[in-house]
């Protein structure tokens, strides 16, 4: 008993802390806001509805955002122009993260500063957080019901498939040739049967991709 | 301490994926089921199911659902789940967000250097590998049903699974669609048929 009741004791201070660690970050980027020149004030709540909005009515991913952002933003509100939303979307798939909370942060950014970004992100985020949290709830409940046992019986193999079809429709358009071909085997093998972390490969092949087109680029610079 | 390292865990999960919600859900999975094992591989699958059929972005929801569960089976009481999802979500999205808060400041410079759009380009194609390899080990049991000891169920988990993706590549059917069908097949094969 008396661990346990210590451990807790200790998770409540921590969690507390690291609550006060984000609210101090989100602070800091406030200051650092009030220095940065905006152009156009965008009321603070009309953005935070717009991406609550965005985020409550796509079911199945980030890319199934795109369209309803883009007629927020683009054609109800008028917010940013059709060359900038391509700009911002680029940037989004470039950057590490989640597709659409990157999108909602650069738009936001570019309204009004770090609060803008913070209401946007918080926006799209905060009914999908809520949602999910019901279900969890609710899941705990309906573990063991054998109707329910037997619905998730059917769901998981097709869950599988679902993550296996995005391999080759990316496989299309991600510029695959001879000379690179290895590069995706060598990444599932190496996970699959040695166990490497995947956060490793990643830094790996970062780092080789930067050092291979630092060499390209200067080889053709210097003909 | 749990709520430091699913803090952490989720943080290094946001900042290392390039590759859309369903690299992310590799990483995750690696993370969550394979490293600290805060939950089975069935009960992942069960997460990834729940996350595709609720409205939001999918990268949020399983995190959101990683934290519930992983706090849940840590063995506290649900008011601490809700703050380990809170913070699984929150920590899985700040590192991006200052990044493109940077990024978008600095007005895209970065992205026009050759290096490092190679630097990119060759990062989608490693993703496929990752993606495949959470695919490769999501093909368990528990997932499928034992090939000797529940050979129906293994029968059956394989038609839905090619019906599935015969249906997503070539059809374009939505996911979503899919999720509901194969769940009311479950319902009908299991929960009406094999019990009579």
């Amino acid at each position: 008993m008396l661990p346990r009741h210590i451990d807790k004791k200790r998770a409540q201070y921590t969690f507390f802390f690291y609550l006060r660690c984000i609210f101090f970050c989100i602070f800091a980027l406030t200051l650092v806001n009030a220095s940065s020149n905006r152009i156009i004030m965008v009321q603070l709540h009309t953005l935070f509805g717009s991406f609550c909005k965005i985020g409550a009515f796509t079911i199945g991913g980030g890319y199934a955002m795109i369209p309803l952002m883009e007629k927020e933003i683009v054609d109800r509100h008028r917010w940013l122009e059709q060359e900038d939303f391509m700009d911002v979307l680029t940037l989004s798939q470039a950057m590490p993260g989640i597709f659409a909370v990157n999108m909602a942060a650069s738009v936001g950014y570019r309204l009004r500063g770090v609060i803008g970004t913070v209401t946007a992100v918080l926006g799209n985020i905060l009914l999908p957080i809520a949602i999910m949290i019901v279900w969890a709830i609710c899941f705990r409940f309906l573990h063991g019901n054998p109707f329910f046992e037997a619905i998730f019986k059917g769901i998981r193999p097709a869950v599988v498939a679902l993550i296996v079809s995005p391999v080759f429709t990316m496989a299309m358009t991600a510029n695959i040739r001879w000379s690179n071909i290895w590069i995706p085997f060598a990444a599932a093998l190496l996970i699959w049967l040695l166990g490497v972390s995947p956060i490793l490969i990643i830094l790996c092949a970062g780092l080789g991709g930067f050092l291979y087109g630092h060499y390209l680029e200067r080889k053709e610079a210097t003909p | 301490m749990i709520f430091w390292k699913l803090f952490y865990t989720f943080l290094r999960i946001g900042i290392f994926n390039f590759g859309g919600g369903y690299a992310m859900i590799a990483l995750i999975q690696n993370e969550v089921v394979t490293h600290n094992s805060w939950m089975s591989m069935q009960e992942f699958v069960d997460i990834v199911a729940v996350s595709q059929m609720t409205p939001g972005p999918i990268g949020i929801n399983v995190a959101t659902y990683a934290g519930y569960t992983a706090i849940i089976n840590a063995g506290y009481a649900f008011p601490w789940a809700i703050a380990g999802s809170v913070i699984a979500s929150l920590s899985v999205v700040l590192l991006p967000v200052t990044a493109m808060i940077l990024v978008t400041r600095f007005l895209m410079k970065m992205q026009d250097k050759p290096a490092v759009q190679t630097m990119l380009r060759i990062l989608r194609i490693t993703f496929l590998g990752l993606i495949a390899a959470a695919a490769l080990l999501l093909m368990t049991p528990e997932s499928f049903g034992s090939p000797s000891s529940d050979t129906c169920q293994f029968v059956i988990s394989i038609v839905i699974f090619i019906a599935t993706l015969v249906a997503s590549l070539k059809f374009k059917v939505s996911p979503i669609l899919l999720l509901l069908i194969s769940g009311a097949a479950g319902f009908i094969i299991y929960g009406l048929i094999l019990p009579a």
